[in-house]
């Protein structure tokens, strides 16, 4: 068997497959809902079934929507989905519903965003038959990805949450643009670096250290579009927005993006050598991106984690502010350490202690009570994901659909990356979301429409070539 | 409540989420190893193996090449069975091997096969074919393992 076709999917459809573990996924979570409650308050959930139906029945409706509409998609990409929404939909009734304190946030809120997210996740997959249309217009995309990104700074419409300015309020809600930002901008690097492949690969210059080469550079010239992508990402994001984790998420990506489009590691050393530069030039003039080093490196001092007696002694200390100490992060870590191999069970846990703990620090929610045996899963189920992700990409046929499918699994392992690494203190913290998992309506419908373009192009990856009516060599049939 | 029944539930939970991810990971198990009805039908092919074969195969002579791979260029790795058809190969895509080179003309060259052996043909092109290290004025024979070069592209006979 050739290479060519060993890299092509099985044209097989295996929704049968995808159906069984749907419903383990959909069982998993109303089983996640019962032991919280059986744990917490020693009785069965009082709406269990309104649960269960309703998120049962929209999975299995995106289910027979994907039967119908993408038969050939791949079987794990929804029931991998609809565990981890499942999960984070579970964890936040235990944080708010079982609890009695649904102030912050609520299951119900979440699950009514997950059918939000899933109307557009239906409308994407309907909709978009090809998705090689998208790549009619990369400079447009890119507009719009810009535009997204800069919307918070429109006096009026931008908020500041937590330090960071990356919110628009729209009266009713609220709506983080950069979370659909980064897919625009995955489209338009997807089609930009189709067109400049072949410049961008292969003319290179020899940089020679006496008669040792020891590195190809790319010339100059070719390197505006990513001096272009790293001042946007250091100058606006940091500097203007405070939005560290999704200039880090942008840029990762970005990179990751061109090493796919040329397989030339110089781009990599190149990018991180200015983005690494740029983060020490940075660090002694942006007080925001200080503070998340200083509570990164130093979390367990007691000056940085701001303790009773440290508040006693200066009632006006600067750690005081939220967002200026280590507690998060210090509490995060003390919960995971708590949860051990086994966890303490959903529901056994005292995730109160973490501040915030609904949006990046449900990680380590789960982490208390799940123990390392359940976050494994978490982050297999995310890895299966990102890697499903490149396996599409790997099967398609089309350079457009092979960049953007990788481009997009990237994203969702680069981003979880960010956070759980945050949470973890691998890095600093970012304030970035775990796809479907944490509390936030932009960050689960950026997911789910993440997930709608996966099932779409893997769709179109498996399906069996269109049979010509004729065996005429000459004739080739289209498909629209 | 108990302790010991919220323990089992406990244990319970994270027994099926391990069971989810390795279902998961068994459904792609046919990425690896194909769908499972292919076992089905290599074992049907395997029982007409026994059987005497038809005539086409048995024509088959011990020297000829069975496929074009590209052994360098954008499409490396790619290769492509060779029938009784002939082969176009450009950037037009019409063309039977459509290869994304920025050299290539869009009907570059054609192999086609005569009396067992298989011909390269340059159709025009701009570039020019090259076989080993002369270019191509007129139609000529390749043998197995000769490369075939077409803008950036290297393309070689194999068994």
């Amino acid at each position: 068997m050739s290479e060519a076709l060993s890299a092509a999917l099985p044209p097989v459809k295996r929704r049968n497959a995808e159906l069984v573990m749907l419903l383990f996924a959909i069982g998993i979570t109303l089983f996640a809902l019962i032991e919280a409650s059986l744990t917490r308050n020693g009785e069965m959930p009082p709406n269990l079934f309104l649960y269960g139906g309703l998120f049962g029945g929209l999975a299995l409706l995106a289910h027979v929507f994907i039967r119908f509409f993408a038969p050939y998609a791949d079987p794990l990409l929804l029931p991998l989905a609809t565990l981890l929404n499942g999960l984070g939909i579970a964890m936040l009734w235990r944080l708010f519903e079982a609890t009695g304190d649904t102030s912050r946030g609520s299951a119900m809120d979440q699950l009514i965003l997950t059918a939000a997210s899933l109307v557009v996740f239906a409308a994407i997959v309907y909709f978009l038959k090809e998705p090689r249309v998208l790549q009619r217009y990369p400079y447009i995309t890119a507009l719009t990805a810009v535009f997204l990104l800069l919307l918070p700074l429109i006096p009026g419409l931008g908020m500041t949450i937590n330090g960071a300015r990356q919110w628009i309020n729209l009266g009713i809600t609220s709506l983080q643009p950069s979370e659909f930002a980064k897919i625009a901008l995955v489209i338009f690097l997807s089609g930009y670096m189709v067109t400049k492949r072949d410049v961008l690969s292969l003319v290179s210059k020899p940089l020679k250290i006496g008669r040792v080469k020891v590195l190809d550079l790319p010339r100059m010239r070719d390197t505006a579009p990513m001096a272009v992508m790293w001042g946007f990402c250091i100058i606006v994001l940091v500097i203007l927005m405070n939005d560290l984790g999704t200039s880090l998420l942008l840029f990762g990506t970005f990179l990751a993006m061109i090493y796919v489009a040329t397989q030339r590691s110089s781009w990599i050393i190149l990018g991180l050598t200015a983005f690494f530069g740029a983060c020490v030039m940075l660090y002694p003039l942006v007080p925001h991106f200080r503070t998340r080093v200083v509570t990164w490196l130093d979390a367990f001092n007691p000056e940085v984690f701001c303790t009773d007696e440290v508040i006693a002694n200066n009632a006006d200390a600067f750690c005081v502010q939220a967002g200026q100490n280590s507690q998060q992060l210090v509490q995060g870590l003390f919960a995971m350490g708590e949860g051990g191999i086994l966890g303490a069970g959903l529901g056994g846990g005292k995730p109160g202690h973490v501040p915030e703990v609904q949006n990046d620090f449900i990680f380590s929610a789960f982490g208390e009570e799940l123990g390392l045996t359940g976050l494994m899963v978490m982050l297999l189920a995310l890895a299966l994901l990102a890697q499903r992700g490149m396996r599409i990409a790997l099967a398609s046929r089309e350079l457009f659909v092979k960049m953007f499918a990788s481009g997009i699994s990237f994203l969702i392992a680069f981003q979880s990356f960010v956070v759980i690494g945050g949470v973890t203190r691998v890095i600093p913290m970012t304030g970035a979301t775990i796809p479907f998992v944490a509390k936030g309506g932009s960050a689960l419908l950026s997911s789910w429409i993440m997930l709608a373009l996966l099932v779409r192009m893997s769709n179109n990856a498996r399906k069996p070539a269109p049979v010509a009516i004729q065996d005429e060599g000459a004739t080739q049939v289209i498909s629209r | 409540m108990s302790e010991l029944t919220l323990l089992l539930i406990k244990l319970a939970f994270l027994a099926v989420l391990w069971l989810f991810i390795i279902m998961a990971v068994g459904v792609i198990r046919t990425d690896l190893f194909g769908p499972a009805t292919s076992k089905k039908r290599s074992s049907a092919r395997g029982r007409e193996a026994g059987r005497p074969r038809p005539a086409r195969p048995a024509r088959r002579r011990r020297n000829e090449p069975r496929s074009l791979v590209i052994v360098k260029g954008p499409l490396a790795g790619t290769s492509i069975d060779l029938t009784s058809q002939p082969i176009i190969i450009g950037r037009a895509k019409d063309s039977t091997l459509v290869i994304n080179d920025d050299y290539a003309s869009g009907r570059h060259a054609r192999l086609f096969p005569d009396n067992g052996r298989w011909i390269v043909e340059d159709l025009g092109s701009t570039n020019g074919t090259y076989l080993g290290q002369s270019r191509l004025t007129r139609p000529q024979p390749v043998s197995i393992g000769q490369p075939i070069r077409i803008g950036k592209t290297v393309l070689e006979l194999r068994k």
